[in-house]
Order: structure tokens, then C-alpha cells, then sequence
């Protein structure tokens, strides 16, 4: 079954791994939330781990209603919100969430993931990056492709296991050229079986 | 065992900066505690050094000044911050928004803040232009203060707001020498606050600062499509290798933290 397979897989992966997770858009709504049953609650809640969810696709508060449907504790996950300031939509702040005005500040970004690490310095710790494709749209391959290289190198020192979510159909884009460049392993949620 | 003393162990060549022109031999540091700042200057800044702090309106140059005193109080070096634009209390009062502060180090004297316009009062020094004299007395009060409490770290803020009263070149020059080595002689670093505007052509009020303190770190708001990034760099520091890049910077609740500048393959100009 998908999800269990996802997460085994991923907690099979040694400390300071990066791993893409490969969606079919076809399939975008079941892959995605097998994605987040796997790194939230079959990685994050079981082993124990804080998860820094870098959000740019949604809001962190639909993301943040997807985690509490999976019993995942508000102390458990820390969210990066890039997209709520630019879709204007920032009336009722998450607690657990910490905002920035636009998804080209990339350094933010990188930023705001080292202090919620820092914040909940945790024996084992997770980044997702959700997703690639949206980074894409606001931002010039070659930044994107520098972004990936500094941050997955940053997290790799710290041993924390990144995991970078990808929207992909079956022809090669830039972007999952360049993610190839600087990911240790791609799982394609397809071709698990979701 | 190692039993070379720490001033003469070989100093690591940074990636950038420092490459073969790095000194053979390794200055005893002050451990900034900003963790990042101190990744870049290869451990900290040399002890004594004299460091412009230069930034345009709203670049947290003020705020890094804090930072570094308040971690060099909790390290145990007594740390002063002479205050001419804005009143202690308001800046005691923005330092308690920072989780990195602790009211008791200002309780028990750790961290002492002095607001130079009362000093100025009480010294008599109230021409709009200081004389050579009055300079002189500004420089013995301040090397009376660091010697007696200890001071090893202080910050000026701002020595623009100084360069103002000190109009002439020369006597701006001087001062600077004669505060250099006072604090120098104490083993006090400091950090000179400079305002400048947001697209300089110098480092400070009158440009010749920049030429006497031991280091600059200079502090700029850069745009990318429209966006701000706060951006830091350091553009010399004697004593030591250091990095030469661009770090964007944030002001966090635990501190300041840096990241890389990206460039996406553009050059500068570009």
C-alpha cells in the first residue's frame, strides 16, 4: 500500500538525506495526501521527529487541516508560509506558522526554516517543501537551482531529512533536472501504487 | 597536548576573503555569539578591533549592535552602549521583544547603557561644535568609563550623530585615532554605528572613518523584482580572513540569522 511503503521508505533513509516525492497530477488529490499521511504522521508522529512544513502551494492552514485529520500535535510541526501574504488571504494567522510576503524571498525562506529549527531543536527533524513546481513559477531556474543546492546542504549538515514534493507528468522538466542534481533519491508515489 | 597558546595558533584560510594575504599567526577573538557573523570573520572579531557598522535607515544596525553586546554580557564581558539618537529606556524597552535579551543583565550591570546627550550635559559640552578641547574631554570620559567598569565591548550609537558636533576632517580623524587606541589599550572592541544613505558612495559622514577603523560591515537594503532583502557584508577587518560575500540577513525573536545572498548565475550590475 502507498502510504505505508512511502513511509517506510523514507524512514529507512539515513539522517541528512534529501528525497523528492513525485506526484502525478492526474492523481494530485489522493498521491497528495498519502504524501502527507507519510511524512507527517508515518515519519514525523511516529519517530518522534518536529516537521517544518515550507508551504507555497496552499495555505498553511488547509495544510495545517490535513495534519490535524492525521493526528498530527500542533507541537509536532512548524509551518513556512510563502503564499498566504500573496494570495492576500492573511486574516487568521497559525500559531504554529510563520509568514512571508512573497514566495521570490527565497533567503527568507532558508531563513525561517533555521529559526524553527532552531526554535524546536529536536533529535530528529523533517523539512518539506511543498512543492518545487510552485517555487518554479515565481522564481528563475538558475535562483531556484541555487536555493535547492545551499538549503538541502544546509540540512544535510544538521541531519535533517528534506523532503521536496514534485508535481510531475512523464516528460523530463528543468526542474526535475535540476532536482536531480541535488536530491539523494526521487520516489515516485505513482509507481508505489497509490 | 597543544600547547601552543591561542594567539599563535595558524589562523584557517576562508574560502573567500582571506585566501593567501590571511595572517600567519591568530589574534585572540571576541566571539560576536551571532553565529553567523562569526562563521564569516573565521571565529569572531580580532580583541580591540574598532568596526564601522554601516547601514542606511532600517538595516538593523542598531539591532546587530545589540545583539552583540547583549551575547558579550552573557559571556561574561561587561558591555556598554553609549546612546546619542535614541533614550536607553526605549531601546531597553524594543530589546525585551528579543528572547535573546535578559532584563537582569541590565539589573546586575552586565550590560550598561549610557545616554551621551546627559553625558554631554553633565560635562559641560553643549556648543554645537566641539572645540579640540571639549574632544578631548568626550575621549578621557569615555576611556574613564571603559577603564572603570571593565568595558569590553561598546558600541557608539551613532558616531555619525558624534560626526555631527566634530565637523572638521581632521578632528574627526583624530578623535577616532585617540578613542582606537584608548579602547584598544582596554581590549575593548567596539562597534561604531554609521548612517548613511541607501545608495552610498562612503561608509560614513565625513568618509574619512572608514579609512581608520580596523573594520566594516556594511548593511543595505537590496531589491529583487520588487522585493526587500536586508543584506550584510563585510568589507575589511584587520586581523583576521573573512568572507567577502553577500548574506541576507533577518532580525529574529532568538537572534540574527544569515543566509547566502543567491545570485541565480547574475553578476552584480548585471
Amino acid at each position: 500500500m502507498a502510504p505505508v511503503d512511502i513511509g517506510e521508505r523514507l524512514r529507512a533513509l539515513p539522517g541528512g538525506s534529501a528525497v523528492t516525492l513525485k506526484l502525478d497530477p492526474r492523481e494530485y488529490a489522493d498521491h497528495y495526501f498519502a504524501v502527507l499521511n507519510a511524512t507527517l504522521r508515518d515519519v514525523g508522529t511516529e519517530t518522534d521527529a518536529h516537521t517544518v512544513y515550507v508551504t507555497v502551494t496552499n495555505p498553511a492552514s488547509f495544510v495545517w487541516g490535513l495534519a490535524q485529520a492525521l493526528d498530527v500535535p500542533p507541537e509536532r510541526i512548524s509551518f513556512v508560509d510563502a503564499i498566504s501574504h500573496i494570495m492576500m488571504d492573511y486574516r487568521n494567522p497559525l500559531p504554529n506558522a510563520t509568514y512571508i510576503e512573497s514566495p521570490r524571498a527565497l533567503e527568507a525562506i532558508m531563513l525561517r526554516i533555521e529559526y524553527l529549527l532552531r526554535k524546536n531543536p529536536h533529535p530528529r527533524s523533517i523539512v518539506v517543501i511543498d512543492s518545487v513546481n510552485s517555487l518554479a513559477i515565481h522564481n528563475p531556474p538558475e535562483l531556484l537551482t541555487e536555493f535547492f543546492h545551499i538549503l538541502l546542504n544546509m540540512l544535510k549538515s544538521r541531519q535533517v531529512l528534506t523532503v521536496v514534493l514534485e508535481v510531475s507528468d512523464e516528460e523530463a522538466s528543468s526542474v526535475e533536472t535540476m532536482l536531480n542534481l541535488v536530491v539523494d533519491e526521487t520516489i515516485d508515489v505513482a509507481r508505489e501504487g497509490a | 597536548m597543544d600547547t601552543t597558546p591561542p594567539e599563535t595558533v595558524g589562523a584557517p584560510l576562508s574560502p573567500a576573503g582571506g585566501g593567501l594575504m590571511a595572517p600567519a599567526t591568530r589574534l585572540e577573538r571576541c566571539v560576536t555569539g551571532i553565529e553567523g557573523l562569526d562563521n564569516i570573520l573565521s571565529g569572531g572579531i580580532p580583541r580591540g578591533n574598532m568596526v564601522l557598522v554601516a547601514g542606511s535607515v532600517g538595516t538593523g544596525k542598531t539591532t546587530l549592535c545589540l545583539e552583540f553586546l547583549v551575547r558579550g554580557a552573557e559571556r561574561g564581558e561587561r558591555s556598554l552602549f553609549l546612546s546619542v539618537t535614541e533614550a536607553s529606556d526605549k531601546l531597553i524597552q524594543n530589546l525585551s521583544t528579543f528572547e535573546f535579551f535578559r532584563t537582569d543583565l541590565v539589573t546586575n550591570g552586565s550590560l550598561v547603557f549610557v545616554d551621551l546627550p546627559i553625558l554631554y550635559e553633565r560635562l559641560g559640552l553643549e556648543h554645537e561644535e566641539l572645540s579640540e578641547d571639549e574632544i578631548g574631554i568626550l575621549i578621557r570620559t569615555i576611556r574613564d568609563l571603559v577603564r572603570q567598569l571593565g568595558v569590553k565591548r561598546l558600541v557608539l550609537d551613532s558616531l555619525t550623530s558624534v560626526g555631527y558636533r566634530i565637523r572638521r576632517d581632521e578632528r574627526i580623524r583624530d578623535f577616532m585615532l585617540r578613542l582606537g587606541l584608548e579602547l584598544s589599550d582596554a581590549g575593548c572592541t567596539s562597534l561604531l554605528v554609521s548612517e548613511i544613505g541607501p545608495t552610498p558612495s562612503r561608509y560614513s559622514l565625513h568618509g574619512v572613518e572608514e579609512a581608520i577603523v580596523d573594520g566594516v560591515i556594511l548593511l543595505w537594503n537590496a531589491r529583487r523584482q520588487g522585493d526587500i532583502l536586508r543584506v550584510l557584508q563585510i568589507i575589511k577587518m584587520r586581523g583576521t580572513s573573512h568572507s567577502q560575500a553577500q548574506y541576507v540577513i533577518e532580525l529574529t525573536p532568538i537572534g540574527l540569522l544569515m543566509a547566502p545572498h543567491l545570485k541565480g548565475g547574475q553578476m552584480e550590475g548585471q
